[in-house]
């Protein structure tokens, strides 16, 4: 059983030693989405089931065969450089250094032009992976076949690792678009997230291949032409969204980039946001990713003992006979789990100390974390050195960065993220911008830590607790923040989004609808969206209201919670209309729920809330149609509680003298009504009295106007 | 001797990842390994034994650590040790046996040392006579040992006369004989890790009789070499292949039996039991055969075990003495078993989204085993390169191959 292996093994490289093999690791992200960890550690150095992530890429690559591994570093090049030399890989890598770079773009261009000034540079064809790749794939068939092309082709410069895969929610990436010539593998057109659309030629020709159910694996192999192509074109950053589409798009000399279909058996993932970080952390514990597994020392870390249901435990760990620890867990050295813990579907790093009834669930504690009794800690990232008192409970989604401490009995609120460091004023929000000014700002920020911690005893995180809460949502990326959180997805979202999915497998391919940008304001939609499903509505209408009470506990104002409210509407494909009902009614339940006495209390709370929000409510309501849609709701709402009838002229009224609805909206909404049945007119006569003086005034206004013209 | 340590920490480096397969091509490799090391390992004047002993487990259990599983490493490593203690004994005896005819001197080490040596001297020479022939140390052997025991030091040591001859030049010469002889023995060891298919497969005749049917499991060279040294010995029988699922090494032996001439017939795993009473023997080879006799063998093989057993067929376990365990697998440092990757087994783009979605919807778990556990009552017979053993007996061949010494590193 040997022999065969054997002889594969010992052909390979015969096979490739022809010319030196070189990789070229971008151990930098160049974005936001790992923040507020990033500031303090670069991101490739985060512990991935307690290994550094880039130790599982260099071990990748260093098994596939890659004689020499060139290193790019920005952010923290510090920690990575001692990072690697203490490595076992100090032999194969070399680092490079750059501070300037904010972008891959920038960091190939520095290399290009590092060329000239180092010898024994990029020599050939080249393997290009980002720091947080995951995989196991025998690379060498991949080299070969990509020289090969090379050879008969001289345009073919780059060959795209892709992966088939189901969901694309795995990993919370765009959704992915490819067209490839099924024969030749071409890559004919690329699109990630965004607007698809196709060119007719390409649909045109039955020989194409389109497929959406694909998974981008970043990794390219790449001759030393992408390099001085990156050179020539100087406004090129991301690799995907400039050069791949600047070269299929604009047609580049001719340049070909061609695809390669990974092997069902082989695994590989890149980690560029927290659900990632957390599919992928699973699959390794499932074994995957296999050899690089926990129980396998791979890159020299000491393995640990697999158990049965995928228990990963330390030889030392100490765990009381009473704690529960459950499958797919992972338990470090030097750690003490106390009495009566639940641990389930976890990972807890080395030297952390877990005290008694302690539940933690679907969460990654790193390093030398302290835990005190009683804590509960739910779907959460705890980073090196964080204590949390007693008591304290982590909502899912929840990131606590290094050594920051929550207090005694505090809850953290869900989707939070807390740092020691402030959080920086947004100074530019260019999403591609994150390790220039990260690395220089750092040092300073950090220095004034210690000082934070001094002054300020009662920090945002209880009385004996330090760090800050960062506020969600900053970037336009963060849309949809809970498809990157750690948490698995909420049902109604999930079913929502199959629901989506499978709207667009109905529609011809071709002319897929741009998801999300899908309805703005156009009538003819927001007709039809309307009715299609009341499940979706009363879920769209409940995560408003949650986002609402949240926006009026936090006393936030309009700017932030009118971004919250869009991604919804986006998500659940709803138009502005749906948006301003919920609102409304979102407005009116808490007016509701809010205690009062006798209905001209209730009259007070309901305009004092009107009052307050109406600017969000405003926003939402600027035509006829929407103004019409809120009173419709607040007619619905009086039939479900009765406390409401007798308010509803009143509040109309009131909306009316807010400049909320227009006074033809309510005229419309009375000629509507007039043709209904008696029943239904209950709340129109309530009104008749408005109504008859609103019609007065217009007349009036008309006649005015009459008498001017005139 | 940095090139040593470089090529002790690539061979690791090997290990650990999983790069080398199959327990002749690891045990072979770490063989050649330790034999460089010994050749590079500097020897003190005294306690010369001690030094190679030190510096070959301080490797060792590098290697052992490097990959737990695989444990011929750990085998090969003990049985080098074993030559290194047996080598000095021999020395030491020889040495003495001519201090003794040159004058009696009354030095209190060498009485201490007759003290040792003389006792120990049989099993030294026992150990020494079971390695150079080929049939096992039966009950007669051991019982005809005694008249040997005057040759036996004299093939293996045919320099000592002449060292006794000259006292002075005695200990610089005694350090490069006890090298020189290690590395002869560890010579020894690497022909008969080697040749450990030949030996095995000579014995096909006396095992496979004409038109027999035979069930083997997953692929196995030994297996192959075997069924393949019957087939050109003109006996002709039909072979089953079951195919040895997920990773359906089955496949690959079927074609190779296909290919030399052999009647081949693949089967699934789960169809075991339905053909076992057509079948006269089963025959696989082991991953490990562990000291109670009990056997280490790829997934599935415990199946065929009971339901050979079921049948009454018998179970033929052929493993080379490299395979040969001294564990037990009820120890705890003994890891027995490796969990492989899922996706020998599904497709991963397929099964993605049932893995882990949500915390409310059930998950699906794979658990992918390389191994699999053969209790010692269901072996039939072990045939090894010395001859075909009881389980029961395997205890025995251990303390032949093993001092007790090294069976904790």
């Amino acid at each position: 059983m040997g022999a065969q292996k054997k002889k594969d093994a010992a052909r390979v490289p015969e096979d490739l030693s022809r010319q030196r093999l070189q990789a070229i690791v971008i151990a930098d992200s160049f974005t936001t989405r790992f923040r507020p960890l990033t500031l303090e550690r670069p991101k490739v150095l985060l512990p991935l089931v307690n290994i550094p992530m880039i130790d599982y890429t260099l071990a990748w690559l260093e098994s596939a065969g890659i004689d020499e591994i060139f290193v790019f570093c920005c952010a923290h090049s510090l920690q990575l450089i001692d990072h690697l030399k203490k490595s076992q890989w100090c032999s194969l890598v070399r680092t490079i250094v750059s501070h300037k770079s904010t972008s891959v773009g920038d960091a190939l261009r520095y290399i290009y032009e590092q060329q000239h000034t180092e010898t024994s540079q990029i020599q050939g064809d080249f393997v290009l992976v980002s720091g947080d790749t995951v995989s196991n794939m025998p690379l060498a068939e991949l080299i070969r076949e990509h020289r090969e092309r090379k050879k008969r082709d001289e345009k073919a410069i780059m060959t795209m690792v892709i992966k088939k895969q189901s969901s694309r929610l795995r990993i919370g990436s765009d959704q992915l678009f490819v067209a490839v010539d099924p024969l030749t593998k071409q890559l004919l057109y690329y699109n990630e997230g965004g607007e698809v659309c196709l060119d007719k030629s390409l649909v045109m020709d039955t020989s194409v291949l389109v497929c959406n159910d694909v998974q981008d694996c970043y990794i390219d192999i790449c001759s030393p032409e992408v390099l001085s192509l990156f050179e020539d074109n100087f406004d090129y950053q991301h690799l995907r969204r400039h050069f791949v589409k600047g070269l299929l798009v604009d047609d580049i000399m001719g340049y070909k980039i061609f695809t390669h279909e990974a092997h069902s058996s082989c695994y590989a993932s890149r980690i560029d946001n927290l659900r990632s970080y957390d599919t992928v952390s699973k699959d390794i514990i499932q074994r995957w990713t296999y050899p690089y597994v926990p129980d396998i020392s791979f890159s020299g870390n000491r393995p640990l003992k697999l158990g049965r249901r995928g228990m990963y435990r330390a030889s030392d760990a100490v765990q009381s006979r009473s704690a529960d620890i459950g499958a797919s867990t992972v338990i470090g050295y030097g750690t003490r789990i106390g009495d009566g813990g639940k641990i389930f579907n976890s990972v807890i790093g080395n030297g952390c100390s877990v005290g008694s009834n302690v539940v933690i669930q679907g969460s990654y504690i790193w390093n030398n974390v302290t835990i005190e009794d009683g804590c509960e800690i739910r779907n959460a990232i705890v980073c090196d050195g964080v204590k949390i008192r007693a008591g304290a409970v982590l909502l899912p989604g929840v990131v606590l960065s290094f050594n920051v401490v929550v207090g005694r009995d505090f809850v953290v609120p869900a989707y939070s993220k807390v740092s020691l460091l402030q959080q920086e004023i947004k100074e530019d929000s260019d999403e591609e911008l994150e390790c220039a000014d990260s690395s220089k700002g750092t040092a300073d920020l950090l220095s004034d830590v210690n000082n934070l911690q001094m002054e300020s005893k009662a920090s945002e995180l209880g009385p004996d607790g330090a760090g800050y809460i960062w506020e969600v949502c900053d970037s336009v990326h963060d849309e949809e923040w809970w498809k990157h959180s750690i948490v698995p997805i909420p049902m109604d979202k999930l079913a929502d989004i199959t629901q989506v999915m499978d709207d667009d497998d109905i529609e011809d391919e071709s002319v897929v609808p741009p998801r999300g940008e899908l309805k703005s304001d156009n009538d003819s939609i927001s007709t039809d969206a309307n009715d299609p499903n009341d499940d979706d509505y009363c879920y769209f209408q409940r995560e408003v209201r949650e986002t609402f009470l949240r926006a009026v506990e936090e006393d936030n104002n309009v700017d932030h919670v009118t971004p919250l409210i869009n991604s919804l509407r986006f998500s659940y494909n709803m138009a502005s209309a749906d948006c301003a009902g919920a609102i409304f009614y979102s407005m009116m339940r808490l007016a509701i729920d809010t205690p009062h006495s006798s209905t001209s209390e209730l009259y007070r709370n309901a305009t004092s809330i009107i009052n307050k929000s109406k600017g969000l409510l405003g926003f939402y309501v600027k035509q006829i149609d929407e103004q019409i849609e809120v009173i419709m709701k607040f007619e619905e709402m009086c039939e479900e509680t009765a406390e409401l009838v007798p308010l509803f002229a009143q509040i109309v009224h009131f909306l009316y003298d807010k400049d909320v609805v227009q006074e033809d909206a309510i005229l419309r909404w009375g000629e509507e009504k007039a043709g209904a049945d008696e029943s239904d007119k209950v709340y129109l006569n309530q009104c008749e009295a408005f109504i008859q003086w609103l019609k007065e005034a217009s007349e009036e206004e008309e006649d005015e106007e009459d008498e001017e013209d005139s | 001797m940095p090139d040593v340590q470089s090529m002790v920490a690539e061979f690791v480096n090997k290990l650990r990842k999983r790069k080398i397969e199959g327990s002749q091509a690891t045990a072979k490799c770490t063989v050649e390994l330790l034999r460089s090391v010994i050749s590079h390992q500097r020897v003190p004047h005294a306690n010369q034994a001690a030094a190679l002993i030190d510096a070959v487990k301080a490797v060792g259990q590098q290697l052992v650590a490097a990959n737990p599983v695989e444990l011929a490493v750990g085998n090969v490593v003990r049985r080098v040790l074993h030559i290194i203690r047996e080598e000095d004994l021999s020395l030491t005896t020889a040495a003495m046996a001519g201090l003794d005819l040159l004058d009696a001197s009354d030095d209190d080490d060498i009485d201490n040392c007759k003290g040792i040596g003389y006792p120990a001297m049989s099993a030294a020479v026992v150990a020494a006579a079971a390695r150079s022939t080929l049939r096992p140390p039966s009950l007669q052997t051991l019982l005809e040992g005694t008249p040997e025991s005057a040759t036996v030091p004299y093939t293996s040591s045919s320099g000592a006369d002449s060292e006794s001859k000259s006292k002075s030049a005695d200990k610089s010469s005694l350090t490069r004989k006890l090298k020189h002889d290690v590395i002869e023995g560890v010579n020894q060891l690497i022909q008969e890790i080697s040749g450990c298919h030949e030996q095995i497969a000579e014995q096909a005749i006396e095992h496979i009789h004409q038109n027999e049917v035979i069930l083997t499991l997953g692929s196995s060279r030994t297996v192959l070499e075997f069924l393949c040294a019957a087939k050109e010995k003109k006996r002709s029988f039909r072979v089953f292949v079951a195919e040895g699922a997920p990773r359906y090494q089955g496949h690959l032996l079927a074609k190779e039996l296909v290919a030399r001439g052999l009647q081949t017939t693949v089967i699934t795993d789960s169809a075991v039991f339905a053909m076992i009473s057509r079948v006269n023997m089963v025959i696989i080879g082991a991953h490990a055969v562990m000291a109670n006799g009990g056997v280490i063998g790829p997934v599935g093989v415990n199946m065929a075990a009971l339901a050979a057993k079921k049948h009454a067929v018998p179970f033929v376990v052929l493993a080379g003495s490299h395979k040969l365990c001294p564990l037990y697998p009820h120890n705890p440092e003994v890891l027995l078993n490796e969990l492989r990757s899922p996706s020998e087994l599904l497709d991963f783009g397929e099964f993605s989204d049932c893995l882990d979605f949500g915390a409310g919807s059930g998950s699906l778990q794979v658990v992918n085993p390389t191994f699999d556990y053969v209790p010692p009552n269901l072996v039939s017979l072990f045939i090894t390169d010395t001859g075909g053993h009881n389980p029961s007996y395997m205890y025995r061949l251990i303390a032949d191959y093993y001092s007790a010494d090294d069976l904790v590193m």
